[in-house]
C-alpha cells in the first residue's frame, strides 16, 4: 500500500468516530491532527496512533462553541499539517451533541447549545478553514451528518433538524470552493456503536466504529456529495421518505 | 430508531452512560444481567465507579474469563474494551504503557515486527490485558518466563472512591500483589507498564511427538525442561496402558521470520448441537488427532501465533459445545503429587465420560507474584466439559482430588469452585482481604465469583 501523503484533521477527535477513522487513516499512513476540548485525553490517542502506525499525530485544542477562535485554530492547523513535510490538510467534522428530544424540550438551553454546537460551530470552524484548503489548492472535507436529518421524526427532530441545517450548509460550502479543489462528503450516518448510542435501546443496523470507519474511509477517497452509511441506510431512507405523512404521522419513529 | 433517555436511576451528577447487559463468561454457562458502562476516555472510569449508588461492580474486559470472575449479576460493570489505546513504548527496555483494554493481539500486531512479544502470551490473544493482570496468566513459557504479574512495572488502579493509586513492588507493594491475579477485587486497572519480550524473529521453531501414557509425559516434560516454550495436549478419553497419552510440543524461536499468515479466520456460525458432542465422536477426534503426528515425530517453522494461539483462527469456537456452554477445569498439582493426582483427576473424568477435544498438560516452574496468583511449581491440567446436569457434582469431585493433592483451581478458568476449598488452596486469601479491606472499605468491587467464593 503506497503511504498516503495527507494530514487528517479530525474536528472532535475525541468522539467514537473520529477515533475510529483516525485509527483507519494512520494506518494508511495518514498523519492526525486529533482536535478537541479535552487535550490531556486527546494526546493520549495521538500517542496510541504514533505507536501503531508509525505516524505523526498530534492534539490540538479545539471547541466548536469558542466562535472568535476559530480563525486562529485554522492557522494553527496550516501550520502544524506543514510541519508534517506539506502534506495537504483534510477534515473530518465529527463532533456534534445529541441530548434526547425530552431532554431538549425540557431544557431549552440544551437544545440552543445542540444547534450552536452541531450547526453554527460547524459552520464557523468550516468557514475559518476555508482558505487554508484553497491556499494549498483543495482538499477533501468529510462530515458526518446523520439519517436523522432526512426526514423528521418524533424521537429526534430538534437533532434531525441540526443535521439537515448542516447538510444544505455543505451543500453550499462544496459548490463556493469547489473550483478551487475543495470536494465535499456528507456522511449520511445511521446508528454507529459508539458513546452516544450506548445509553439507547438496542438500534436497527448498527455499525462497529471501526466497520463505518472503514466505509468512511474508502468513500472519501472517491465520492463527493452525499452517501449513506452503512450503504443499507439507503434503500431504508428511501422508503421511509417515501412514506405519506398520514401514514408517518401515526407511526411512533 | 428510539431516541428515550434510559429508565435507571443510577447517576446521579455526573452523565455516565450506563446500559442494561447481560454478560457471559467464555464457557456460556448462563448471563448474568447487569448496567454496563463502557468509557472511552480515562475520566469516565472513575465517574462511572463513583455513580453506581450503592451498588458493587467489577471490570469486565474481553469476556474470556471462563467462568463467572468478571461477571456482576444484579450490580454494574464497566466494560474497558473502549480504553484500549497504548501510550508509550521504550524500545530501549521494551517497556509498554497500555490501557487496560489494549489486547495481546494489538500488542502483537503493533509489536512482533519490532522483534517483542507480549511477556507470558495465555491461549488466546483476544484477551485484555487488564484482565490478563488480574488473572495474572500465564503462557506455554511459564516454565521460564513465570506470569504476566512478573513482568508488570507499575499499574494505575482506580479505587472505589474515584481516585487513582500508582502500585509497584515499591509503592504500596501488598496492593500490587493483591492486585496482580486479584480477580478485579480491589479495583480497576486503568494503565500498565509492561516489560515486553525480545525475541529474534516472529517465527518459531515447533517439535511435536506423540507420548504414549501419564508417566512418560511427566518424564518428557521434565527431559524439555530447557526448552524455551512448552505445553502439551492430552486425549482425556484415552484410558488403561493409554491414560494420559498426548502430544508434547515444544518450541525455539527461529532465526528467521516467515511471511505472516493471511488473516482470515474461520467462525462457528452456530452453536453445535448436543447430539454430535458425544462420547464417540470426541473420543474418534482424539485418537485421529494423536495418530496425525507421526511416531518420529515432526518438526515445523511457524508464525508464533499460530503456536501460541491455535484456537484463535476459530472465532467463537466456544460455541462448540452448544448452547448450553461448558466448564473449564484448571488444576495445578505440586510436582511430588503431579503422578498420583493426575491419574486420578483423569480416571475421574474418564468414567464421567465427560471431557472432550481441549485438554491441555503444561510443567509449571515458578510460583506468581499475586496473592491470588494461580501458579505454582508443578503440572497443570485442564479441560473442556460441555455443561451437563451432572456436571457440577463432577467439578466437585475433582475440585476434592485437587485438595487431597495439593493443588489449587485457576479462578480465570473456574464456575464451580467451593468457599472452603477457594480458603485451602490460596493460603494468602487473608492478607488479600485485608489489603482489600483497606483499599475498599465498603466493598464496592465484587462479583459473582467473589460471592460464590465468600469473599464478598
Amino acid at each position: 500500500m503506497p503511504a498516503v501523503t495527507e494530514t487528517w484533521l479530525v474536528l472532535g477527535g475525541g468522539s467514537t468516530i473520529g477515533r475510529a477513522f483516525a485509527q483507519r487513516a494512520a494506518a494508511a499512513g495518514a498523519a492526525v491532527l486529533l482536535a478537541g476540548r479535552d487535550v490531556a485525553e486527546l494526546e493520549r490517542s495521538a500517542a496510541d496512533l504514533r505507536l501503531r502506525h508509525g505516524v505523526p499525530a498530534t492534539s490540538v485544542l479545539f471547541d466548536a462553541l469558542e466562535l472568535e477562535a476559530h480563525r486562529g485554530f485554522a492557522r494553527a492547523c496550516a501550520t502544524l499539517a506543514q510541519g508534517n513535510g506539506h502534506r495537504q490538510l483534510n477534515l473530518l467534522l465529527a463532533f456534534g451533541i445529541m441530548p434526547s428530544q425530552a431532554e431538549c424540550e425540557a431544557d431549552p438551553l440544551l437544545a440552543r447549545r445542540m444547534v450552536e454546537t452541531n450547526v453554527t460551530g460547524a459552520a464557523s470552524v468550516l468557514t475559518a478553514l476555508a482558505p487554508v484548503l484553497r491556499g494549498q489548492g483543495g482538499g477533501v472535507v468529510v462530515a458526518l451528518g446523520s439519517v436523522a436529518g432526512e426526514r423528521g421524526r418524533p424521537r429526534n427532530h430538534l437533532y434531525g433538524a441540526t443535521k439537515a441545517a448542516l447538510a444544505v450548509f455543505l451543500q453550499g460550502y462544496a459548490a463556493r470552493h469547489a473550483r478551487h479543489g475543495v470536494r465535499v462528503l456528507n456522511l449520511l450516518a445511521g446508528p454507529v456503536d459508539t458513546a452516544l448510542t450506548w445509553p439507547l435501546p438496542r438500534l436497527p443496523f448498527i455499525a462497529s466504529p471501526a466497520a463505518f470507519a472503514a466505509q468512511a474511509w474508502c468513500q472519501a477517497r472517491r465520492r463527493s456529495g452525499q452517501v449513506h452509511l452503512p450503504r443499507i441506510w439507503a434503500p431504508v431512507m428511501a422508503a421511509i421518505r417515501a412514506v405519506p405523512d398520514r401514514v408517518f404521522n401515526r407511526l411512533d419513529l | 430508531m428510539n431516541l428515550v433517555l434510559p429508565r435507571l436511576n443510577l447517576h446521579a451528577a455526573s452523565d455516565v452512560a450506563w446500559r442494561s447487559v447481560a454478560l457471559r463468561g467464555w464457557g456460556r454457562l448462563g448471563s448474568a444481567p447487569c448496567q454496563a458502562a463502557r468509557p472511552e476516555r480515562l475520566r469516565e472510569v472513575a465517574d462511572a465507579v463513583t455513580s453506581i449508588n450503592g451498588r458493587n461492580i467489577i471490570a469486565h474486559g474481553a469476556g474470556r474469563s471462563y467462568g463467572d470472575a468478571a461477571l456482576n449479576g444484579g450490580g454494574a460493570a464497566v466494560l474497558t474494551a473502549r480504553l484500549d489505546r497504548m501510550l508509550g513504548f521504550d524500545a530501549a527496555t521494551g517497556v509498554l504503557v497500555a490501557e487496560p483494554g489494549v489486547t495481546f493481539a494489538d500488542v502483537i500486531r503493533v509489536f512482533l515486527p519490532q522483534g517483542f512479544l507480549p511477556p507470558t502470551p495465555p491461549g488466546t490473544a483476544f484477551a485484555t490485558l487488564g484482565g490478563a493482570v488480574a488473572n495474572d496468566v500465564h503462557g506455554k513459557n511459564q516454565h521460564v518466563a513465570g506470569c504476566l504479574g512478573d513482568h508488570v512495572a507499575w499499574l494505575d488502579l482506580l479505587l472505589a472512591d474515584g481516585s487513582t493509586r500508582r502500585l509497584s513492588p515499591t509503592q504500596d507493594a501488598p496492593a500490587f500483589h493483591a492486585t496482580i491475579g486479584g480477580i478485579g477485587l480491589t479495583g480497576i486497572i486503568t494503565a500498565m507498564a509492561l516489560r515486553l519480550l525480545r525475541v529474534p524473529s516472529n517465527a518459531m521453531r515447533v517439535r511435536r511427538r506423540r507420548v504414549g501414557g501419564l508417566d512418560e509425559y511427566l518424564d518428557a516434560f521434565r527431559a524439555a525442561r530447557g526448552a524455551t516454550w512448552s505445553v502439551g495436549w492430552v486425549d482425556a478419553l484415552a484410558g488403561g496402558a493409554a491414560l494420559g497419552r498426548g502430544v508434547l510440543e515444544t518450541a525455539e524461536h527461529a532465526a528467521e521470520s516467515v511471511a505472516i499468515p493471511a488473516a482470515g479466520t474461520r467462525s462457528m456460525p452456530f452453536d453445535v448441537p448436543g447430539l454430535l458432542l458425544n462420547p464417540l465422536s470426541i473420543r474418534a477426534f482424539n485418537a485421529a488427532y494423536w495418530r496425525r503426528v507421526p511416531a518420529r515425530g515432526e518438526e515445523r517453522t511457524v508464525h508464533a501465533n499460530r503456536f501460541l494461539f491455535p484456537l484463535d483462527g476459530i472465532g467463537g469456537w466456544n460455541r462448540l459445545y452448544g448452547a448450553r456452554g461448558f466448564h473449564q477445569f484448571q488444576c495445578v498439582l505440586p510436582e511430588a503429587e503431579a503422578p498420583r493426582g493426575l491419574r486420578r483427576l483423569l480416571e475421574e473424568v474418564g468414567r464421567a465420560g465427560a471431557a472432550s477435544f481441549l485438554a491441555v498438560l503444561k510443567w509449571m516452574g515458578r510460583p506468581g507474584l499475586g496473592m491470588l496468583s494461580f501458579a505454582q511449581p508443578g503440572f497443570t491440567l485442564a479441560l473442556d466439559m460441555p455443561a451437563r446436569p451432572d456436571s457440577r457434582a463432577l467439578l466437585l469431585r475433582l475440585e476434592r482430588i485437587t485438595r487431597d493433592h495439593g493443588g489449587r483451581l485457576y479462578l480465570a478458568k473456574d464456575s464451580a469452585l467451593s468457599p472452603q476449598g477457594m480458603a485451602e488452596m490460596y493460603p494468602r486469601l487473608e492478607a488479600f482481604q485485608q489489603v482489600r479491606a483497606r483499599l475498599d472499605p465498603r466493598g464496592r468491587f465484587s462479583s459473582d465469583m467473589s460471592r460464590r467464593l465468600g469473599l464478598g
